[in-house]
């Protein structure tokens, strides 16, 4: 009789079902996954390194390409553990637009996710309704920051400036004439507030096309349901959070445990799983977006009514508006001290935490009292999802491991950091 | 509300550990216990257990190498005639003010109870000639890969983990990257060499460089506040306090 062995197939790193970089070393019985070994760091910048050797706020920028998929929330982390180290508090309205924009990434993010997800296990539609929806989010980036991804958005004392009182337009070119850029423009007339308005009343509807595609599908049930399943127990034990926690049918979500900024004004609910498989976690997420989708209106309609700075008018930290600076020389000297040396931050350590898209991002800073950190450490979700990757595939056919790599919500920007 | 937990949880940290806790403080809300070494696996795993307690997760293991903590590389006490001269090009060896007389490494835990919604940091100091300490994989299963990231990039080593393989760097890495005496630019470059049609590793060919220097304010006084009224406020309090200090 002839032997059998367990072979081992390299998986990735160039992999489209990957997500990135992932080199995954797979020991197979037959079509049953023994073990899976995640080879990791190719995708390591030492953004942790590099930060400690420039001030605080040129890492900011950092932040943007952890996670490249949320951008915001990583900032968001960042920008708090450097608050609370120096005791300041952005002005009420910047924390509005804060959280405003953790939604928008929540959103964005969670869309990215759905439509590699569905492509990565069979359904191609889903993937070009998502990046639809993607764009009109992209655009309030731009419009805010001037960006469309890395927004280096929100600084240390508030958000870069107010939001903008109007959209960029669409203009006539040779791909599309005067008729189709008045429909494309139409709901660009008003403020930025304005658009993101018009895109949250239909945006419930286009979920439930998304749901209509893919949550009653025989095949995407095939794929999902009962696969990767992860007990409560297991997940606390293996440092999951986020979705990936909720999914197992805790309810943890930091928003509400643990409220920073103004997430303790407003008003949504978080949703949980059962049965810990990929499907309750896709359930999950896709009510996280209807949930992100409330907070947003809820936010614009304070926005609306309470104007505002969005900065501190602290100018040690933050920089003296333009038109200052060229008639007090205080304020050049404000802004030149703060462009080349940076604050000083006081004498501490802090972790700060945010519910990311994805888990709890964060960040743990050590400060010695100089203009940069001492330490920074980034406590990225994925990285300890990605490490349950063994535990999750055991048992599991090939194409599954396709499916938990989606379920995991995997982005290397963050795991390799 | 918070601080009233926060308060409890200190409390209780204190009649669970009495003498094993080094320190135990509170700071920016967050509470921050130091143990030795020695005493981490059986700490460790009464915060899991105990009823009072029951941290169930853990969050995060990262190092902090602690040598030169403290040193900055820019004169900020001598007056400003001394112009471009105040940058200093080494640090001063002797300036035992500033000099970090511990352990070089800290091993620093974070955890979350989710049934008390508490956070709580667990430090432990190791040594620089002898950098072990145990692994609490068995006590928290996601410190596996905490715990291989931070042998990979300090040198730590994790007594009775299983798999401790570096896992950031590349194959074959030398070194431990994070460690402060470690080059940011690093100790070799890749390139593909055409002759020899693969990749070669060569010393680095660029020179390190300081954008911005690391600077340490001590005081707040010098900073005059001109403008509004609560800035005026702002620097009268920090006025006092230099004073006091």
């Amino acid at each position: 009789m002839a032997e059998i062995r367990n072979y081992t197939v390299n998986f990735g790193p160039q992999h489209p079902a990957a997500h990135g970089v992932l080199r995954l070393i797979l020991e197979m019985d037959g079509e049953t996954v023994v073990r899976a070994d995640p080879h990791i760091g190719l995708l390591h910048r030492a953004t942790e390194k590099l930060a400690e050797s420039k001030p605080f706020n040129q890492s900011i920028g950092y932040m943007d390409r952890l996670d490249y998929v949320s951008m915001m929330c990583n900032e968001h982390a960042y920008v708090m553990a450097i608050e609370k180290l120096m005791g300041i508090e952005p002005p009420v309205r910047a924390q509005y637009i804060r959280v405003m924009f953790a939604e928008v990434t929540r959103v964005l993010n969670h869309l990215m996710w759905l439509g590699a997800h569905a492509l990565d296990i069979g359904a191609m539609t889903v993937f070009l309704y998502a990046f639809r929806e993607r764009e009109a989010l992209m655009d309030c980036y731009e419009a805010v920051s001037g960006a469309r991804m890395h927004a280096t958005y929100f600084r240390p004392g508030g958000v870069y400036r107010d939001l903008p009182d109007s959209m960029p337009k669409y203009q006539v070119s040779k791909f599309s004439n005067q008729k189709k850029v008045d429909e494309l423009n139409a709901n660009r007339q008003g403020s930025l507030l304005d658009f993101l308005w018009d895109f949250t009343e239909s945006f419930p509807d286009r979920i439930d096309e998304y749901e209509t595609l893919l949550t009653d599908n025989r095949i995407w049930k095939q794929r999902t349901v009962n696969v990767g399943v992860v007990s409560p127990d297991r997940a606390l034990q293996l440092g999951f959070s986020g979705p990936m926690l909720r999914g197992s049918g805790i309810a943890w979500d930091l928003r509400k445990k643990q409220p920073y900024e103004v997430y303790d004004q407003m008003d949504f609910d978080i949703p949980i799983g059962k049965s810990g498989d990929c499907y309750d976690r896709y359930l999950v997420r896709i009510e996280e977006m209807r949930q992100s989708n409330k907070i947003i209106r809820q936010c614009i309609e304070w926005l609306r009514d309470n104007p505002g700075s969005v900065m501190l008018d602290n100018h040690k930290v933050t920089p003296p508006n333009r038109e200052t600076m060229k008639h007090d020389m205080e304020a050049l000297i404000h802004h030149f001290k703060l462009f080349t040396e940076g604050y000083c931050v006081p004498e501490g350590e802090v972790y700060s935490a945010v519910e990311h898209p994805k888990g709890e991002f964060g960040i743990y800073l050590v400060s010695d009292g100089a203009n940069k950190p001492y330490r920074l450490k980034i406590r990225a979700p994925g990285f300890a999802h990605l490490a349950a990757m063994d535990e999750m595939v055991k048992g599991h056919m090939l194409a599954d491991v396709v499916a938990i790599i989606g379920t995991q919500d995997i982005v290397f920007g963050e795991i390799d950091r | 509300m918070a601080n009233l937990s926060v308060n409890s949880l200190i409390e209780k940290l204190g009649q669970v550990f009495g003498d094993s806790l080094n320190r135990c403080e509170q700071d920016f809300g967050e509470v921050t216990i130091e143990i030795n070494k020695d005493d981490l696996l059986t700490v460790a795993t009464q915060l899991r257990d105990h009823d009072d307690l029951k941290f169930e997760q853990l969050m995060d293991v990262t190092v902090v190498d602690y040598s030169t903590y403290g040193q900055d590389e820019w004169s900020t006490d001598e007056a400003s005639s001394a112009g471009f001269s105040r940058g200093r090009e080494n640090l001063d060896p002797l300036d035992a003010r500033k000099a970090w007389s511990r352990e070089r490494f800290a091993v620093v835990y974070h955890l979350q109870s989710i049934i008390y919604n508490q956070r709580l940091r667990v430090k432990c100091f190791v040594k620089e000639n002898r950098p072990t300490i145990d692994s609490v994989l068995n006590v928290w299963n996601s410190a596996n890969w905490f715990e291989r990231e931070a042998f990979d990039l300090f040198g730590i080593l994790f007594v009775g983990h299983p798999d401790l393989r570096r896992i950031l760097t590349d194959y074959g890495f030398i070194g431990h990257p994070f460690r402060k005496d470690f080059p940011l630019i690093g100790n070799v470059e890749l390139r593909y060499d055409a002759k020899q049609k693969r990749c070669v590793y060569e010393p680095v060919s660029i020179e390190p460089r300081v954008l911005v220097p690391r600077v340490i304010r001590a005081e707040k006084e010098e900073i005059v506040y001109v403008g509004s009224a609560d800035k005026v406020d702002g620097s009268a309090k920090s006025g006092q306090k230099g004073k006091a200090s």
